[in-house]
């Protein structure tokens, strides 16, 4: 059976399904990052001191990791631009990118978390490095999610550019969208946790 | 594809790249201005309007809302209100519960 409204917009919503049930998919993304940054300020508003994060945290390292994510956005929706001007090895470039950069992001957070744990800093040690942890360890999750599916979409399900390219096109797109809004969550979570 | 099509694309690839070098810019400033060590509710106030400005940019460009169908920014705008009302419930705790005196 076929998918309906992949590439034909619905006469009510005037979009197609996938790219209303991304922006749904996101908004309860947003409620859900929500909660947590409400519980940072709920602890952080209760402590009696709280730390300055440059002091516990390594700001030179997370500006990088900045700087790639912020890369990785370009790179991603350079992709899709690619694949709007129907140039299939152009966009594999730019997704191949994206990936990386994804990638490089992960690595740098492993230095960073190995090193709090060899200096004997933990989630239990304190609020602000269980917040750290649990802000910083749920991003690196979606980042992680969102480069398998940027991977399928370098991989096989690149297929679907022979038959649909349209469809290909409106999904990498979508997996744009997830992208960008992790991007977006670290444009905000840098400076709570590691500047202020 | 048609050219005016390319060329539209094309437009959208600069505008990626300001976009870009804007992103680049806003978070040197948002390291330089914590150098200042400024009074808590001074720095918090600059940088989050700094990163606003910088999501903003992501949301309307990268992610096309500048030019979006009205129901993806309805959704938003209900969003938007249910995340505003989760930031404060904080808020309500630190003044103890005023609505009960």
């Amino acid at each position: 059976m076929e998918i309906p409204y992949t590439v034909e917009l619905r006469r009510d919503t005037g979009l197609n399904n996938g790219k209303i049930g991304i922006w749904l998919f996101l908004a309860s993304e947003v409620m859900l990052f929500g909660a947590l940054f409400a519980s940072y300020i709920l602890i952080r508003t209760g402590a009696p001191v709280w730390p300055r994060g440059d002091t516990i945290l390594n700001v030179p390292l997370a500006t990088f990791n900045t700087l790639v994510l912020i890369s990785s956005s370009v790179t991603m929706v350079m992709a899709w631009a690619s694949l709007m001007r129907r140039r299939l090895g152009t966009f594999r470039i730019y997704m191949a990118a994206t990936i990386l950069l994804g990638f490089v992001f992960l690595v740098v957070k492993y230095f960073e978390y190995s090193h709090k744990f060899e200096t004997g800093l933990f989630p239990s040690t304190n609020n602000f490095l269980a917040l750290y942890f649990t802000l910083t360890g749920l991003h690196m999750l979606h980042v992680f999610g969102g480069m398998c599916v940027n991977a399928y979409f370098l991989g096989p399900g690149s297929k679907l550019w022979e038959t649909n390219p349209e469809w290909f096109t409106n999904r990498v797109e979508n997996a744009g969208l997830f992208w960008h809004f992790v991007d977006l969550v670290w444009i905000f979570l840098f400076p709570t946790l590691y500047l202020l | 594809m048609t050219s005016d099509h390319a060329v539209d694309i094309d437009k959208h690839v600069r505008i990626y790249i300001t976009v870009f070098v804007a992103l680049l810019v806003l978070t040197v400033v948002t390291v330089a201005i914590s150098r200042f060590h400024l009074p808590v509710h001074q720095a918090v106030t600059i940088a989050l309007i700094v990163a606003t400005i910088k999501g903003s940019l992501v949301a309307c460009y990268f992610m096309h809302l500048i030019s979006e169908k009205k129901l993806i920014l309805a959704v938003l705008a209900l969003t938007v209100v249910f995340f505003i009302a989760l930031l404060a419930l904080p808020v309500v705790t630190v003044h103890d519960g005023f609505w009960i005196h």
